[in-house]
């Protein structure tokens, strides 16, 4: 049973509904909307009460849909968009999944004021549960394998999070079995969110992605494509879309082999395949190659201003990939979700020898 | 000289399950060498065309990236551990990165 849209949104991101028509790129904020702004303005000058400013959580979701003015331009027959996930607070889309199921714990009591959130991650996933943990009250415990980034280990650092490093060359499955060992040692102490396994997961993307791309879109878009990782944002979004309409492809994507650099990508025939994920959902499924999104990835910075991770970049090779065999004479809009911007890997060896 | 290969789990699939690799080397770049001549399907994944170690494969001796040592003509000397890692999961070598 799917929720409906505009149901059951948390505090946070029904804050954002209020605060979309504000930022509104195109400038076409509707008149009773900017009727309401004014005349809240003008309330709170003469009160003085109500307070100003925006939360930080309130900041999760309703990003840019960026327009390609130029990457895209051998494919005259497309039109390119990407959802900017690197604007949520935390820095990626990981930031909807982690609040949603922080939320969603709460309200089913399954996380406590006072409890832990632990989890096994070293990637953006654990960087919004610290964001979010430290905004929201609660304490957080990661575990980590002794291999992950120097850079990953001080933003999660910052934010407060404790970190239990794992052997190295046990990888992330033995920062998981870390963590597993942890809770079964004190499981009253702690809240485990396994996004691999927590519809809510998904279910943030059907509630707020999948509704932001159609609103941006005008309803215009005909195909959707994102990579598969957990798959929360392949599965939650494209059920929403068909929901609107079954007409859109939704293109789900992969690396085209089990060892790669897609940071956040899953090469499935070959990983621990997630529980959330549903394969009938996809109306195809493409392969990246990772040389293939470091190239885009160095393309994007120069020639269209835009500094993309590289699974962003492969995101976008993928709308490529569909864009090259459209039939003559069909028009089409694409929409892809950017998941990170570059800046988390600058120190990639791909920037010299790609 | 023996040096000890740590095979990546997503490889695992090529060296019949084995998780590493004993090798006869020199260097960095003989053992690989070494170890794609034993298990001819790495090679694609470790190397490119050109034969250039691809730019997402990372590779540690005792824990020190060779690209910060003498890269492939780093020296090995017996007992040595070779690690491969992938640019994935803040460089975790495993398949259930996020």
């Amino acid at each position: 049973m799917y929720i409906r849209a505009g149901a059951g949104l948390s505090e946070d991101a029904s804050a954002l509904g209020e605060l979309t028509q504000g930022r509104s790129e195109q400038g076409k904020g509707r008149p009773e909307r900017m009727h309401t702004m004014k005349k809240s303005l003008w309330t709170e000058s003469l009160t003085g009460t109500e307070p100003i400013g925006r939360s930080l959580l309130g900041c999760i979701g309703n990003t840019a849909l960026l327009r390609l003015e130029r990457l895209g331009r051998n494919y005259p027959n497309a039109e390119f968009h990407g959802k900017a996930e690197w604007l949520n607070p935390g820095g990626s889309v990981k930031d909807r999944p982690a609040l949603e199921m922080i939320r969603d714990a709460e309200r089913t009591g399954r996380l406590q004021p006072g409890q832990t959130i632990l989890d096994a991650t070293s990637g953006n996933t654990g960087i919004a549960y610290a964001m979010i943990a430290a905004a929201s009250g609660y304490h957080v415990k990661l575990c980590l394998p002794a291999s992950a980034s120097e850079e990953r280990k001080q933003i999660l650092a910052a934010y407060g999070a404790e970190l239990v490093i794992t052997p190295g060359d046990e990888g992330s499955d033995g920062a998981i079995i870390r963590a597993r060992e942890i809770i079964a040692a004190e499981p009253g102490k702690y809240f485990y969110p396994d996004q691999y396994s927590n519809p809510a997961n998904w279910r943030a993307h059907y509630k707020t992605t999948a509704n932001e791309i159609w609103e941006q879109s005008g309803g215009r878009l005909t195909h959707f494509v994102a990579g598969l990782g957990t798959s929360g944002t392949f599965v939650g979004t494209t059920r929403r879309l068909k929901e609107l309409n079954p007409a859109i492809r939704c293109v789900s994507l992969q690396p085209d082999a089990a060892f790669h650099g897609l940071e956040g990508w899953k090469h499935m025939p070959s990983a621990m395949v997630p529980d959330i994920y549903d394969a009938t959902l996809a109306d195809a499924s493409l392969t990246v190659k990772t040389e293939d999104a470091y190239r885009l990835v160095k393309r994007a910075a120069r020639e269209e201003g835009l500094l993309l991770s590289p699974s962003a970049a492969a995101a976008l090779d993928g709308c490529f990939q569909v864009a090259a065999s459209l039939q003559p004479g069909e028009q089409a809009v694409f929409v892809t979700i950017f998941p990170d911007s570059g800046t988390k890997y600058l120190s990639e060896r791909f920037w010299d020898e790609v | 000289m023996a040096v000890k290969v740590l095979i990546p789990t997503p490889l695992r699939q090529f060296t019949g399950k084995q998780e590493s690799i004993e090798c006869g080397a020199r260097t960095v770049g003989e053992a690989l060498g070494d170890l794609t001549a034993n298990f001819a399907e790495l090679r694609k994944h470790l190397y490119t065309d050109e034969g250039e170690i691809r730019s997402f494969v990372n590779v540690y001796l005792n824990d020190k990236d060779i690209r910060f040592l003498d890269k492939e003509n780093t020296r090995t000397k017996d007992g040595d551990t070779i690690s491969i890692v992938p640019s994935i999961a803040g460089g975790s070598p495993n398949s259930t990165n996020d």
